[in-house]
């Protein structure tokens, strides 16, 4: 009964989208106010039935109703419960269900927190975003329902893919929705613009704390799936440039120019066409992403059973999407004229090529990535793009980058000085010189000329972007009182830059002076890397509530001193009989130790195991942590509220005006 | 400067920066292409010798170690085998009887070197690739008997 409730909401949260994404944009396009009217209580009804619908799939996992056929082949009687909960999203359909719901939560909270925002552009926001749900909820019942019904339920489910049976990766996905789903409000917004006509800086200050926050979400996402195959897919890498990697990355390389973008637009009013343009292709890979990673055409852990009807379903959906909004620009692009000039050294050159860097990254890693799917679909064979390709494109792209970000903030819009500006950085590239240079030779155990370069320019980003701060202290104003008057947006562009070289330092330092070995140790052998010694203890049989495993014992120790005790261990599934490494980790912020066990070997009770010593990996996540850190402080900027306050007043006086006459 | 002549610089540094990124890309891409290739064509030798994947299902019986962490075993595609060396950990899923795709190129002896292995995610998972090879390889062997 519960599952039937379930799709009988879904049904219903389509008409009420179809309702949302008709009625209110017709309302707004020909003035009529009952139907404009209509936006807010269609999005939160839409919203209302598919929180019942997503209630009514974890219920049927919480109680085990093997009628349903995606419960049945996702989760068992033994599964513990966070799964149960997070084995919702864990397969196709369910993942698909979960979009929608993201995407009606985006929606819903539109409707809340855009009280600065018209009536009319809040209709045409909440309508394009209805659209966007109709598509997806129309996959969903015509191609792949989660509660399709079997006609022989079975005793006991099969199980969820023990790699996903992990608490990193059970908050993973809906971090990456959240993310995904959250460009559709830029894009809504600058689809209702077009639609409107009216693209002014207004435009730009909505959109940007909904890109802001969407974006926060993705860097989350990404740098969770990343920390997630770090230590569960057992073999120490932490990014594979695998094709779904990519269908997350391009969006948020994209969402990160459109922040900027919107910047510019928003105090300068320039870019508007390049912005609304970005607006497009973040939410369109987002798009595409869900497509690649859904749609079985890749082969990855994240590809489910291949279904081309699907697929072509998709792909139908992604081509109205874009081509819908490209020919809505084409025609409204003559219109957008942006008449601010500026001058070559100004903060808008600097903007202009972050923008250019980074969709040319974009493009690099999407041509990467479509490459092999395209030469397949023209039959010319199968081939496969590997990380070296990636490597040596994004890691010069990047290099501009890094020497652009803290000099671009310090240029002031429309025309700087370039010989006022050089001085200000000049002690800057000294310091960031010898400290970037000399400390490898000090610390290290090689010397790397790679290692040097990242480290200046890591240094240079943190020196650039202290500088920012230190520029606001003029007047004989103390530090203090600069640190208190700094907008939240300045600290948030800070941590975000920062962030930016915590990443640069985590990546280069692993890359280069990682210590990895595969070896056969028996137990009482020891093995010593990167001035750690490795001593096999034992190897043991334990039992876990799903799984039987081979546990290790490893000691390590450092100098004749006990460091630590890890026990990495193979597991194998019981029902679907699944082995799985599970690796020993010694967290640092400087250096992660990591064991893992690969197999037993012969009869002495040898195993192949896998040691890695890895300084400063957990820079990598740190520095995505200070990137999310800036978007959130950045979003949540006192100008926003003042905004909505200010409405709220002139509305709240309008009223009071009604009243009195 | 005039706005026309600003505007006419920014799209030659434009055109000219584009252009370099475009030439890095493409030569980075012809540099790390592999190209996928059944045992039946790498038998037949109509594939390169070097940044190949072979994929195929693991020969039963045919897994042996050596010394060390060096294994040996036989991809095949049921028409064809190619001998597969390996040194280090192989996956999880790796199994006698399952599809694997190998990464590396041929040495003078005909031994398939690998410096990567992989397999499958899923217990029911099979790389397209290898699916289509087998059946490529299934159709030829059919053709021969008859």
């Amino acid at each position: 009964m519960i599952p039937e409730i379930g799709h009988f909401t879904l049904i219903l949260a389509l008409c009420m989208a179809l309702v949302q994404g008709t009625l209110p944009l017709i309302g707004a396009h020909k003035g009529i106010a009952s139907w404009v009217a209509l936006a807010k209580p269609a999005a939160r009804a839409h919203l209302l039935f598919l929180l019942v619908a997503y209630g009514c799939l974890t219920y049927a996992f919480l109680v085990h109703d093997f009628s349903v056929a995606y419960v049945a082949t996702n989760s068992n009687t033994k599964l513990p419960t966070l799964y149960l909960i997070s084995g919702v999203w864990g397969a196709h359909e369910g993942s698909l269900l979960f979009w929608a719901v993201t995407l009606a939560l985006w929606t819903g909270a539109v409707t809340v927190f855009s009280r600065s925002v018209s009536e009319v552009m809040v209709a045409r926001v909440v309508g394009v975003m209805g659209l966007v749900s109709v598509g997806f909820l129309m996959f969903m019942l015509f191609t792949s329902s989660p509660f399709e019904r079997l006609p022989n339920p079975p005793v006991e489910g099969r199980d969820l893919n023990p790699l996903l049976q992990d608490p990193g990766l059970a908050i993973h996905p809906p971090m990456l929705y959240m993310g995904y789903v959250g460009f559709s409000v830029a894009f809504a917004f600058a689809i209702a613009a077009m639609l409107g006509g009216r693209l002014d800086a207004a435009w730009a200050r909505w959109s940007r704390p909904w890109t802001n926050v969407a974006w926060v979400f993705l860097t989350l996402g990404i740098a969770l799936g990343s920390w997630w195959a770090y230590y569960e897919l057992g073999w120490g890498g932490w990014w594979f440039w695998d094709p779904v990697e990519n269908a997350s990355f391009m969006p948020w390389i994209v969402g990160t120019a459109l922040m900027h973008s919107l910047a510019v637009t928003e105090k300068r009013g320039a870019f508007k066409a390049w912005t609304v343009l970005l607006a497009i292709f973040a939410f369109s890979l987002s798009l595409l992403g869900t497509f690649l990673v859904r749609s079985g055409v890749l082969t990855s852990v994240h590809a489910f059973a291949t279904d081309p009807e699907r697929g072509v379903f998709i792909l139908l959906f992604l081509c109205i999407v874009i081509g819908g909004s490209l020919l809505l620009y084409s025609w409204r692009a003559t219109q957008i004229r942006s008449s601010v000039s500026f001058g070559l050294v100004s903060r808008e050159t600097g903007l202009l090529l972050n923008n250019v860097i980074l969709v040319v990254t974009a493009c690099s890693v999407l041509l990467g990535t479509l490459y092999p799917l395209i030469l397949d679909a023209l039959g010319q064979g199968k081939i496969s793009v590997g990380p070296p390709y990636f490597n040596s494109v994004f890691i010069p792209l990047t290099v501009p980058l890094a020497i652009l970000v803290g000099v671009g903030a310090l240029a002031r819009w429309k025309q700087d000085d370039p010989a006022e500006l050089f001085r200000k950085v000049r002690l800057h590239m000294v310091t960031s010189l010898v400290l970037g240079l000399a400390l490898p030779a000090i610390f290290a155990p090689f010397y790397s000329w790679a290692a040097a370069l990242s480290l200046v320019l890591a240094f240079w980003v943190i020196f650039t972007s202290g500088q920012w701060l230190v520029e606001r202290a003029t007047a004989g104003r103390s530090l203090w009182q600069v640190m208190r008057t700094t907008p939240r947006g300045g600290w948030g562009m800070l941590f975000g830059h920062v962030g930016i070289a915590v990443f640069i330092i985590g990546v280069a330092l692993t890359s280069i002076y990682s210590s990895e070995k595969d070896v056969r140790l028996e137990p009482g052998e020891t093995y010593s890397l990167g001035g750690h010694d490795f001593l096999l203890k034992q190897v043991s049989n334990v039992r876990g509530p799903n799984y039987v495993a081979a546990r290790g014992t490893v000691e390590i120790s450092k100098d004749g001193e006990h460091l630590v005790t890890l026990y990495p261990e193979k597991r194998n599934y019981l029902t679907s009989q699944m082995p799985m490494t599970e690796a020993g980790i010694d967290a640092g912020l400087f250096r992660d130790l990591f064991v893992a066990l690969g197999e037993p070997l012969g009869d002495k009770g040898a195993w192949a195991v896998r040691l890695y010593h890895k300084p400063f990996v957990r820079w990598i996540w740190l520095g995505a942590i200070f990137m999310s850190l800036g978007g959130l402080l950045a979003a949540s900027d006192r100008r926003y509220f003042r905004l909505a306050r200010k409405a709220r007043q002139a509305a709240a006086d309008n009223q009071a005006t009604v009243g009195a006459a | 400067m005039k706005a026309r002549h600003k505007r006419f610089g920014f799209i030659v540094v434009g055109l000219a920066g584009l252009g370099l990124a475009a030439w890095l890309t493409l030569n980075a891409l012809d540099n790390n292409l592999s190209y996928f290739f059944s045992p039946t064509e790498v038998t037949e030798n109509e594939g390169p010798k070097d940044h190949i994947r072979l994929g195929g299902l693991v020969e039963p019986g045919s897994l042996e170690r050596g010394k060390e962490l060096t294994v040996r075993f036989a991809v095949s595609d049921n028409a064809h085998k190619v001998n597969v060396e390996y040194t280090g950990i192989l996956p999880d899923l790796f199994a006698e009887g399952q599809g694997v795709i190998a990464q590396g190129k041929m040495n003078a002896n005909g031994v398939f070197v690998a410096d990567e292995v992989l397999a499958k995610h899923d217990e029911n998972y099979m790389p397209p690739e290898v699916a289509e090879a087998l059946e490529k390889g299934h159709n030829q062997a059919v053709g021969a008997k008859n």
